[in-house]
C-alpha cells in the first residue's frame, strides 16, 4: 500500500525546489538582481522554518515507500546544508556583482544543489541516494563553470564534470552488484540479507563496499581521489568553492555514515581498515603539499582535504560516538571554512584576484579587522583553542582513542601540527610582513552579517562546546 | 536461457573497458563515450539481476539510470562547449593551466 500521507516529510526539499524555479523566472523579471539573493534568502528561511516544525511534531519516519528517512541524523546534516547555503548567499552578493555572472541561474543552481544534498543525507535507499547524489553533483558541475568567459572557470568544470561522473558510474557499479548479491536497494533489507544469506564473507560484497567507499571517496576527497579538489576549487569562483567545500563534502560524509553504519555495519572490521589506511594518506597529502602552495585558494584546498581525513577518525571509530563527533567537525568546519573564503573574496576586487599569499603581506597594518578575523579562521582551521576548531578535533580525537585507535591519533596529531604550519604562514604574512601595495578590500552588508556570524559561531562553540555537542547527541539518538 | 553468469561477465568486460577508455584515452569526446559506457555496463547488470531475482527495484534504477545520463551528457557537453569557446581543444592533456 503506498501512502502518500508522508510525502510532508518531503516539503523542505519540494520548497528549495520551487524557490530554484522561481528565482529563474525572477531573474527575467527584475532589474536590481540583488533582489534575487534577497528572495533566496527568504526561501531558505521558509524551508528551514517548515523543516523546523516538522522535527516539533516530533516525527520520525519513512518517505516515498521506506526510501527516505526524515530522522535526527538527517535534520543535523539539512542544518549544516541551511547555513551553508544562506552564508554562501551572502558572501555571493558582492563577488556577482564584480564577475558578472548569469544571476539568476547562479542561484537557483545554489538550491538544486541543497536540494539534491538534501535528499542524499535523508536517503534510506540507494535509489534516492543516486538520485540526490546526481542531483547535488550536476549543480555543482555548472556552478564551477559559472563564468563562462574564463579560461579557469571553465576548466575547473571540465576537469569536476568528468572525475564526478566517473565516480557516479563506480557508485552505480557498487550498487547494482550489492543489490544482486542481496536483492534489494534499501540499506535496511541489504544489512538483513547479508546476515541472513551469509555474503559476510563473501567477496563480491567486499568488492562492492570497495566500489562505495571509493565513490564516496571521489566526494569527499580523500586521497587518492582526491586529484580534482585542488583544481577545481582554485578554478571555480570563490563563493562556489567555499560553497562545494562544505557541502558536497558533508554530503558525503552523510551517506558514507548512512551506508557503512546501517548496510554495511556488519563488515566494520572490513571498512574501517580500509577508511584507516586512506585517513593516514589524505591527512598526510592534504598537510604537506598545502606546505608548498602560494595560492590561498589552493591552499584551502589541500586543507579541506587534510580536514576531511580528521574528520573521517570519526567514521573509522565505528561507534555512535564516533560518527556524532563527525557531524559535530562538519558542523564546525562550515563557520571556519565559509569564514576563510568570504575574506579571500573580499580581497577580490576589480583587476584585482587577491588570491596570492603575497596579496597578505601586511595587510594588518591597512584592514586591522579583516585581518584579525582571517587570523581567528586561520587559527581555528588550524585548531587553536579557544576556537571551535580546536573543539571539533578534540572530540573527533577522543572518539578515535575511545576506540582503540591511539596511533592513528597520534599521526593525525603530528599532521595536525605540520598544518599549523601554513595556515600560521598567512599570519605571519598579514602581521610581521611589509605591505607591497595598499591591500583593497571590497565590502558590503551582507558579507559583514556572514562574518560576523561565522566569527561569533567560531568563538562562541569554542567557549562553550556544551550546547552544540549535546544538540549532536540529541540528533543522533532522535 | 542464457545463464545470469553470462550478463554479469558480459557487464563487467564492458565496464572495464569503458574504465580502460576513460583512463587511457585523451580525447575529451571520447572519454565522455566511456563513462556512458560505464553506466550502461551497470544497466545491463541491473536488468540481469532484475530480471533473475524477479524483483523489479533493478528496472526501476535502470530508468533513472537512464534518464541521468541523458542530463549528464547535456550537462557535459555543455560544458565542453563553454570550454572550447576559451581553447579550442579536446585534448586532455592540453587541459593544463591548473596545476600544481
Amino acid at each position: 500500500m503506498v501512502n502518500l500521507y508522508n510525502i510532508r516529510l518531503l516539503s523542505p526539499e519540494i520548497i528549495l525546489v520551487m524557490v530554484a524555479l522561481m528565482l529563474l523566472l525572477l531573474d527575467l523579471m527584475v532589474r536590481r538582481k540583488e533582489i534575487i539573493a534577497y528572495a533566496g534568502l527568504a526561501g531558505v528561511f521558509i524551508s528551514a522554518y517548515v523543516n523546523f516544525r516538522l522535527v516539533a511534531l516530533g516525527w520520525s519516519d519513512t518517505s516515498l515507500v521506506g526510501m527516505f528517512m526524515f530522522d535526527g541524523y538527517a535534520n543535523f546534516f539539512k542544518l549544516i546544508f541551511y547555513i551553508n547555503l544562506a552564508l554562501t548567499i551572502l558572501i555571493s552578493l558582492r563577488y556577482t556583482v564584480i564577475e558578472r555572472g548569469a544571476l539568476g541561474a547562479y542561484y537557483s543552481l545554489l538550491f538544486f544543489a541543497t536540494a539534491g544534498m538534501m535528499l542524499m543525507a535523508g536517503a534510506t535507499d540507494l535509489i534516492t541516494l543516486y538520485m540526490g547524489l546526481e542531483l547535488m553533483a550536476l549543480s555543482t558541475y555548472v556552478l564551477a563553470g559559472i563564468i563562462r568567459k574564463e579560461l579557469r572557470s571553465s576548466e575547473a568544470a571540465i576537469k569536476y564534470f568528468f572525475l564526478g561522473a566517473f565516480s557516479s558510474a563506480i557508485l552505480l557499479y557498487g550498487i547494482s552488484l550489492s543489490y544482486g548479491l542481496t536483492g534489494s536497494t534499501n540499506l535496511k533489507e541489504i544489512a538483513a540479507a547479508l546476515y541472513k544469506l551469509n555474503l559476510i564473507d563473501n567477496p563480491i560484497t567486499v568488492l562492492g563496499l570497495i566500489f562505495f567507499i571509493v565513490a564516496f571517496g571521489f566526494k569527499i576527497a580523500l586521497v587518492p581521489f582526491h586529484m580534482w579538489a585542488p583544481d577545481v576549487y582554485e578554478g571555480a569562483p570563490t563563493p562556489v568553492t567555499a560553497f562545494m567545500s562544505i557541502g558536497p563534502k558533508a554530503a558525503g560524509f552523510a551517506v558514507m555514515g548512512r551506508v557503512l553504519f546501517e548496510a554495511f555495519g556488519s563488515l566494520q572490521a572490513e571498512w574501517s581498515y580500509i577508511l584507516m589506511v586512506l585517513a593516514v594518506l589524505t591527512m598526510a597529502t592534504g598537510s604537506i603539499i598545502a606546505l608548498a602552495q602560494t595560492n590561498i585558494k589552493r591552499m584551502l584546498a589541500y586543507s579541506s582535504i587534510a580536514h576531511a581525513g580528521y574528520a573521517l577518525l570519526g567514521i573509522i571509530a565505528g561507534t555512535d560516538g564516533g560518527l556524532s563527533s563527525m557531524m559535530n567537525y562538519m558542523f564546525i568546519y562550515i563557520f571556519m571554512n565559509i569564514g576563510a573564503f568570504a575574506i579571500v573574496i573580499m580581497l577580490r576586487s576589480e583587476g584585482v584576484k587577491g588570491e596570492n599569499l603575497e596579496d597578505y603581506a601586511g595587510l594588518a597594518k591597512s584592514h586591522p579587522v579583516t585581518s584579525a578575523l582571517m587570523l581567528v579562521f586561520m587559527f581555528s582551521l588550524a585548531g587553536i583553542p579557544p576556537t571551535a576548531g580546536f573543539i571539533a578535533k578534540f572530540y573527533v580525537f577522543v572518539e578515535a582513542v575511545r576506540a582503540d585507535n591511539v596511533t592513528l591519533v597520534v599521526i593525525a596529531v603530528l599532521f595536525s601540527m605540520v598544518s599549523a604550519f601554513f595556515y600560521l604562514r598567512v599570519v605571519v604574512y598579514m602581521y610581521m610582513k611589509e605591505p607591497k601595495e595598499e591591500a583593497v578590500v571590497t565590502t558590503s552588508v551582507p558579507m559583514s552579517i556572514a562574518l560576523a556570524i561565522t566569527t561569533v559561531m567560531i568563538l562562541f562553540i569554542g567557549v562553550y562546546p556544551f550546547y552544540l555537542l549535546s544538540f549532536v547527541k540529541q540528533s543522533i539518538l532522535g | 536461457m542464457v545463464p545470469l553468469s553470462w550478463y554479469i561477465v558480459l557487464s563487467a568486460i564492458v565496464f572495464s573497458i569503458g574504465m580502460f577508455g576513460f583512463l587511457v584515452r585523451r580525447n575529451l569526446i571520447i572519454i565522455f563515450l566511456s563513462i556512458e559506457l560505464m553506466l550502461n555496463a551497470v544497466n545491463i547488470s541491473l536488468v540481469a539481476f532484475s530480471h533473475y531475482l524477479q524483483s523489479i527495484n533493478g528496472q526501476i534504477l535502470v530508468f533513472f539510470v537512464i534518464t541521468v545520463a541523458a542530463a549528464e551528457a547535456a550537462i557535459g557537453l555543455a560544458i565542453l562547449i563553454a570550454f572550447y569557446r576559451n581553447k579550442p581543444t579536446v585534448e586532455a592533456d592540453e587541459i593544463n593551466l591548473l596545476k600544481g
